[in-house]
């Protein structure tokens, strides 16, 4: 009887995701209601866990719950910890879930909303869960291992090399994208950049109360500054509309990356754990709280979706991005689907804290299949607004023209109609001065997660501070990515600056803090500036290299995950990360021969650097094509890199499959787990 | 209501852990402090050295 109910419970469960996927593939025309997005992710999700996730568990990794974990073995209360499956889920959510599955998703929705949403599925279930899960398993296996020494240990030395590259790549990438977005939030924004400046005493006045009031009681201060933050915001309308206190706070892009990087070098070279700390709680809190609430107002308000399923922008003359459907969407939307930087978390922290190893099939799909669902969410909110409302926001000044008749007619012209008008009644009901030409993704969406909530909760006249909510939520969240990576990669440049000279490596010689700092912060900053100065926007060059950088982690995760694989003798399954990996392949090499050779100056970096050639020659040329070409050479060393690590892979996988090399895993020896004994 | 209960001990837990008041808990227990503004500054130094490791995601 039992059985029969879940044949009949499974089976209803894949019927409705059938017909809300159909709906969602098929409908055209007129728009469609929210809920056949979140109906359809709902049901794959399901599915995807109940039966691929088991069976990657049971016929691939034959998960087993009587071998003890790390951090039962070596269990020292600090990092290796004994921690309940639930708990370790929502750190491990809290750590993998950034602005990537906001930003990307958003940006893709000027393909319309089928394309990022079936990306976001299917890479979810086939790809980003299964590497999660995996590289999670194999690092449990091996004492929490990171993928870079597995990298080392499995594949090679060719292997961790790559890794380490990799992982300084997307960080230093990653950041200067993170900064031009926040940049392209603030710029001209009073009120937004009043309420992020008010974090700062806020955070300063909660490490006070953390430090002499009530040490410890983080959750608590969190919910106190999380308050003050919400008075923030309130007071930020009066700052826009008072002139001089409005003047104060008004910054012009370049000034704002001025600042940005600043910060950045402040927060890695000197120790502000008394700002940065309670920022990064205050950040999480307000993370957390805020995709929570999103969840419950789409749900609540089941809003209709404006965008149409597809645009006349597949074609790659998208005035967001350029570029065609394929690859540009699947690099686009990397967090959400697969993304690369994941693998670092699966093999960071959490393998640490996993009491039992059949808890990692729950931590690790489980915990991406949640960041897709924000993926999913991103797109509702980026797609509710109409179509000509999120491309005045979403193109550069370089497309559609500075001037706001001008950019209405040419967007109208795209058959979005939208008028100056209309878009300056829209600014002033979010309080800004303008909303053409906010690109980078975060305007958009604060647009539409004011949509949201502005219809589910205090109505039209909350849109504004809706709207600087989430402007604050994305930058504070931003912000704190910015100092955090800093650091981290401050680290890993000491880490490898220590083999050449060993004071450089030491963490606490100020002279190379300083310097390295500064060169980390340098690199970034030269990505930042070069997106500010952009006539094109910089999201339009910068968030591909992003998406390349993190596609090649992902590669170098899932060449790890199927050598194991094949080393493990499961070499029949080995599709499940084969797959995977030859679609990421496919996508990072020809993005990259895109970005590298197309034709079309706005694609491709030397076609745009030979075109500016042709132009009149100043200053301002010449930097830009130096930049175009700079960027070429960095997707170019980031393809050689996929190369040597896929070369190094093949010729292991040949040698074990021919037999010419033993398949030795270098997993830690089994130890039979106390804790099943304890739980009965 | 007692899985309520276990629901909400969890959820509590969760957010104790994200926000490392059970790494403060474990680190007095360890060192033998009483919380105080001495023994939160010492978890800090301390924690601080492992947490500016750990990647954060994009």
């Amino acid at each position: 009887m039992n059985k029969t109910l879940r044949i009949v419970g499974w089976g209803a469960v894949a019927l409705l995701g059938a017909i809300a996927v159909a709906t969602i593939a098929v409908r055209r025309g007129e728009p469609i209601n929210a809920l056949w997005l979140v109906a359809a992710a709902a049901c794959c999700y399901a599915l995807g866990y109940r039966f691929y996730s088991k069976f990657i568990a049971v016929k691939i990794l034959a998960l087993d719950g009587l071998r003890a974990t790390p951090a039962e073995r070596l269990e020292n209360g600090r990092d290796f910890l004994v921690t309940n499956k639930w708990v370790v889920f929502g750190h491990h959510f809290a750590a993998i879930a950034g602005p990537g599955p906001l930003v990307g998703p958003v940006l893709a929705a000027q393909f319309g909303y089928l394309p990022g949403m079936m990306w976001i599925l299917a890479g979810a279930v086939f790809a980003g869960c299964v590497q999660d899960f995996v590289i999670l398993v194999f690092s449990v296996r091996r004492d929490g291992k990171s993928l870079t020494e597995m990298a080392k240990t499995e594949i090679g030395r060719v292997g961790g090399f790559v890794a380490y590259v990799a992982v300084i790549a997307i960080l230093i990438i990653l950041l200067g994208v993170a900064a031009l977005i926040v940049v392209n939030a603030l710029k001209a924004s009073p009120w937004g950049t009043f309420t992020i400046a008010m974090t700062m005493p806020i955070a300063l006045l909660m490490g006070l109360y953390l430090r002499r009031i009530r040490p410890g009681k983080v959750l608590e201060v969190s919910a106190l500054g999380f308050v003050l933050v919400l008075a923030a915001i309130w007071g930020g309308q009066y700052v826009s509309q008072n002139p001089a206190l409005a003047r104060l706070f008004t910054f012009s892009a370049p000034t704002l990356a001025i600042l940005i990087m600043v910060y950045g070098f402040a927060a890695s070279a000197l120790p502000v754990w008394l700002l940065l700390a309670p920022r990064d709680y205050l950040s999480t809190f307000v993370k957390l709280g805020t995709i929570a609430l999103l969840a419950v107002g789409i749900v609540a308000l089941h809003p209709t979706l404006h965008m149409p399923a597809l645009t006349r922008f597949v074609d790659g003359t998208g005035p967001v991005f350029a570029g065609k459907i394929f690859p540009f969407a699947f690099i686009t939307i990397a967090c959400g689907a697969i993304s690369g930087f994941h693998s670092l978390i699966s093999s960071g922290t959490t393998p640490k804290l996993i009491a039992r190893e059949t808890e990692t099939r729950m931590v690790g799909y489980g915990a991406m299949m949640a960041e897709s669902a924000v993926a999913v969410m991103a797109i509702i909110a980026a797609c509710v607004v109409q179509p000509g409302v999120y491309f005045a926001i979403n193109s550069p000044a370089g497309i559609v023209g500075q001037a706001p008749a001008a950019a209405a007619a040419t967007i109208s012209s795209w058959g979005f109609p939208i008028t100056a008008a209309e878009m300056q009644s829209m600014a002033h009901a979010v309080g800004e001065q303008t909303l053409f030409n906010r690109t980078g993704g975060a305007p958009a969406f604060a647009v539409g997660m004011a949509h949201i909530f502005s219809h589910s909760l205090g109505g039209e006249k909350l849109m504004a501070l809706w709207y600087h909510f989430a402007i604050m939520f994305e930058a504070l969240f931003i912000l704190t990515i910015l100092d955090a990576g800093t650091r981290v990669a401050r680290f890993m440049l000491q880490d490898a600056l220590g083999h050449v000279y060993k004071p450089l490596g030491r963490t606490s010689w100020y002279p190379s803090i300083l310097a390295t700092s500064a060169l980390i912060v340098a690199a970034w900053g030269y990505f930042l500036w070069q997106g500010v100065k952009d006539p094109l926007g910089g999201i339009n060059s910068l968030w591909p290299l992003f998406g390349i950088s993190n596609q090649l982690l992902a590669t170098v995760a899932l060449c790890v995950a199927t050598t194991i694989i094949i080393k493990m003798h499961r070499a029949k399954y080995a599709a499940v990360t084969l797959v995977p990996l030859a679609w990421l392949v496919a996508v990072t090499f020809t993005a990259s021969w895109h970005k590298l050779f197309d034709a079309n100056p706005r694609v491709g970096f030397l076609a745009q650097a030979q075109a500016l050639a042709a132009a009149s020659a100043t200053n301002e040329t010449s930097r830009l094509i130096f930049n175009n070409r700079l960027d070429a050479a960095v997707t170019g060393v980031l393809v050689i890199m996929v190369t040597l690590i896929l070369v190094e892979s093949l010729r292991q996988w040949w040698g074990i499959l021919s037999g010419a090399t033993e398949a030795r895993i270098k997993e830690s020896p089994f130890v039979r787990t106390r804790l099943a004994e304890e739980r009965g | 209501m007692k899985r309520i209960v276990s629901i909400w001990r969890i959820f509590l837990a969760a957010l104790r852990e994200i926000f490392d008041e059970a790494a403060y808990a474990r680190f007095l227990g360890r060192s033998g402090m009483a919380s105080s503004s001495q023994a939160y500054a010492a978890f800090r130094r301390e924690f601080e050295e492992a947490k500016v490791r750990r990647p954060k995601c994009c």
